[in-house]
């Protein structure tokens, strides 16, 4: 049976794909699994591998060029198998190949109701009328859309995308992974199914949550048993929660934050780094490092801040998963230090490090950037002293850092100079009370000014 | 507590509840003299005389209605059939006499009467002796149904059941008679009929269950458990009224259901569990619902092909993985 290749969604909030590089060739024989071509989404480059098996009949994209999700890239049939029917108009395939992007994506965006898109007319329809709960692209982790706001996504590229390309119309989900990824708000379209035939099960519902966002159980998911617990703790909320949540987002939108801000002396963590990198360069951290350091520690102290919101409950993490925010030529993306608080501070600085400098590189995979528990975002070094950042849902909290300045402070009654920074946390508030991220801080200020606390 | 076995916990409940109750009397083929085909009336004759263990002829639609009689006036009869195998002689009376009579005599006779006896394979009996049939009588609105797995149900239920002022039939198994279990002597045990129990807990998949297919669920559960997976046991005990709510509460927590019976799968009371599960547990399940049964072949002869036909804990552990996701 023949397998449509289309533009999958590699990332949970990918659009469009450019195809970068072909990897196989017509009238190549692919193994179910194999890549076929590296594509680059709005965050990385990633793999597209076959969900059928049988040769390489006809690539449709071009390198270079560029594809809504969900739109036909290639074919892979038995050998001697008529595909003339997958590939609908016989004279669409060279113009997409030759067409620059923006007129590919502007076409099916217009198409979106009329189906002028270059496939068959009568499939397009016909998904177009799929049932209802198919076309709900509005939920989606990671971008705080409100519902009703999401991107106008062309219908019959959604209806592709989800069928992981064999052409069945729609994806299958068993009801209670349907049931999860409403329930916390998870859009099923970046959700690969590892169930048989591509079904999209319970387990593929928590890796996505797990790791932020869809698009990542891939193929390979490890057949470990079902769920585990020991990686978090979910907590039915309570009706005063439930009326908090409520009052408060109706107050200030669907994140209702707020911001405590606290001073820190840094001079015994500047003592301590000092006297690090007096010991050599392979001992040298940044402040930025002792701080992560820090808030994973603290964090892991503070489970009630470490923690999501799930629409029906929260859910509060045993383990520290920190992201850190990092600047990119054209944007920003938030790696993650897994276990970051079960890890040597050597071992946090050379992450660090790495993962900036692959994010910059935008090698970073989506495992790598997704699935924080909180983030962390430092803009210390461009001489920022203090600012608020932004949280990425569904995470509850970000800090934001700024830099160490020297400040005169009273100290035992005298005025003196000392290293001061600043730090505030952006709190969700229906998760997060202001005591709560207060008691969070005072840990944080407790690890900071009394570093040693961190080998305690 | 005392250990003893299935068929020693039939015999004392048959016994406590006749003590207790002179309406209340044992009929069928060999109850008497010869102690009981099987013995689970061992020294009933001697203890409570021939007016109340009663030797039959081979004749079980005879005796069967010999006692749809005596309960139509007021005796409470225990009908014991050497197997079920034999009491489709006596399905008339079972279902047009005993299920009926209250219903369309207005309540005016009274039927409180059980049929009990072993159901389902034991060893090379071949075809025709190794049926489980509880598909045929749980079909039947106006019966009550147990299938007890453990002595300690085997003795509560058979209890229950002859108090009952409705027909009960009770599906006992060859195999289980000479299992054995803690049942207290110290107090009465008494297992309500309709009320399912867990008999494993486990999170990961439901194994429902019930009867002999109870002990097979549980070897299963013992090789996953091997395998790190957690399997939860629901016998359900009685098969109507059936506790739709353990099945439920149970596929609510693991999202997924394997049904376990003895039986062929058409229109098993397999089906039925899977038919409820997947109406009131929609939402729940991760998977479909698998089924464990007979092969649908009449019960070979030939040991292998026996052993092959049969369900079993291999089977069982094939499907759970399945529901799991785990089989490939």
């Amino acid at each position: 049976m023949a397998t449509k290749v289309v533009m999958e969604a590699l990332s949970p909030t990918m659009e469009e794909g450019r195809l970068v590089k072909w990897l196989k060739n017509e009238g190549d024989k692919i193994a179910s699994g194999e890549t076929l071509a590296e594509v680059e989404t709005d965050k990385a480059v990633m793999e597209l591998v076959a969900r059928g098996e049988g040769v390489l009949r006809k690539r449709l994209l071009g390198e270079g060029a560029t594809a809504p999700v969900g739109q036909l890239v290639a074919v892979i049939a038995a050998p001697d198998e008529n595909i003339d029917a997958l590939l609908g108009g016989a004279s669409a395939p060279p113009a997409a190949e030759a067409k620059p992007a923006e007129d590919v994506v502007a076409k099916t965006q217009e198409s979106a109701g009329a189906s002028s898109a270059p496939r068959s007319a009568a499939q397009a329809q016909g998904e177009a009328a799929a049932p209802p709960q198919q076309k709900v692209p509005a939920f989606r982790m990671g971008t705080a859309a409100p519902k009703g706001q999401a991107p106008p996504s062309p219908a019959p590229a959604t209806e592709q995308a989800r069928d992981g390309g064999n052409g069945e119309g729609r994806a299958r989900t068993s009801p209670l992974a349907r049931r999860l990824a409403r329930e916390s708000g998870l859009d099923l379209q970046g959700v690969r199914g590892t169930g048989p035939g591509g079904r999209i099960i319970k387990r593929d519902i928590e890796a996505a949550i797990a790791s932020g966002s869809g698009a990542q159980a891939a193929a390979g998911a490890p057949a470990a048993a079902p769920t585990r617990d020991g990686d978090f703790t979910d907590i039915a909320l309570t009706q005063m929660r439930k009326t908090i949540a409520r009052r408060l987002s109706e107050s200030i939108g669907p994140i209702p934050t707020f911001y405590l801000t606290a001073e820190f002396d840094m001079e015994r963590v500047a003592e301590m780094r000092a006297a690090m990198v007096a010991m050599g360069d392979e001992f040298k951290v940044s402040v930025n490092d002792i701080v992560m350091k820090a808030v994973a520690t603290a964090l892991a102290l503070h489970p009630e801040v470490n923690a999501h919101w799930l629409g029906d409950r929260i859910r509060q993490f045993n383990r520290v998963h920190l992201g850190m925010a990092v600047a990119v030529e054209d944007g920003l993306i938030t790696p993650v230090v897994f276990d970051a608080d079960r890890k040597r501070m050597s071992e946090i600085s050379r992450e660090a490090r790495e993962l900036a400098k692959r994010a910059r590189e935008r090698r970073l995979k989506p495992d790598e950037y997704m699935g924080a528990t909180f983030s962390v975002s430092n803009l210390g070094m461009f001489g920022i002293e203090h600012f608020t950042a932004i949280i990425n849902p569904p995470e509850t909290g970000i800090l934001a850092i700024g830099a160490v300045e020297q400040n005169p402070v009273v100290v035992d009654g005298a005025i003196v100079p000392r290293q001061r920074m600043r730090v505030t946390m952006s709190c969700d508030h229906r998760v997060v009370d202001g005591a709560t991220g207060a008691r969070f801080l005072q840990t944080l200020r407790r690890m900071l000014e009394n570093p040693l606390m961190l080998v305690f | 507590m005392p250990t003893i076995t299935y068929r020693d916990a039939l015999n004392h409940a048959l016994r406590e509840e006749m003590q207790r109750d002179d309406r209340v009397f044992l009929m069928g083929e060999e109850v008497g003299v010869y102690q009981g085909a099987y013995k689970v009336s061992k020294g009933m004759l001697q203890e409570f005389g021939e007016m109340r263990v009663v030797d039959t002829p081979i004749t079980e639609l005879g005796f069967a209605g010999v006692g749809v009689g005596a309960a139509m006036v007021g005796l409470r009869p225990i009908i014991e059939f050497m197997t079920w195998n034999f009491a489709l002689l006596a399905l008339d009376q079972v279902v047009n006499s005993a299920a009926k009579m209250l219903y369309m005599s207005g309540g005016q006779y009274p039927m409180a009467m059980v049929f009990r006896g072993p159901n389902g394979a034991a060893l090379q009996l071949s075809a025709q002796h190794s049926q489980a049939w509880e598909s045929w009588l749980a079909h039947i609105p106006g019966l009550k149904v147990v299938a007890p797995g453990t002595p300690y149900d085997a003795k509560g239920l058979l209890k229950s059941a002859i108090r009952d002022d409705n027909p009960v039939i009770v599906l006992e198994g060859e195999m289980l008679y000479n299992t054995k279990g803690d049942v207290p002597d110290s107090e009465e045990v008494l297992v309500p009929l309709g009320k399912a129990e867990v008999k494993r807990e486990g999170s990961d998949v439901s194994l429902i269950t019930w009867g002999k297919m109870v002990l097979v669920a549980q070897q299963a559960a013992e090789q996953l458990a091997k395998e790190n997976i957690s399997a939860e046991i629901v016998d359900l005990r009685t098969l109507r009224p059936m506790d739709v709510e353990a099945i439920a509460a149970s596929v609510s927590k693991t999202n997924r259901a394997v049904v376990v019976e003895e039986g062929w799968a058409v229109a098993g009371v397999g089906a039925h569990v899977a038919d409820f599960v997947q109406r009131e547990c929609f939402d729940d399940l991760d998977a479909p619902v698998l089924r464990v049964h007979q092969e649908d072949v009449p019960m070979p002869y030939a040991k292998n092909l026996e052993r092959a036909a049969k369900p079993d804990a291999k089977k069982t552990v094939a499907a759970a993985k399945k529901v799991l996701y785990l089989d490939t």
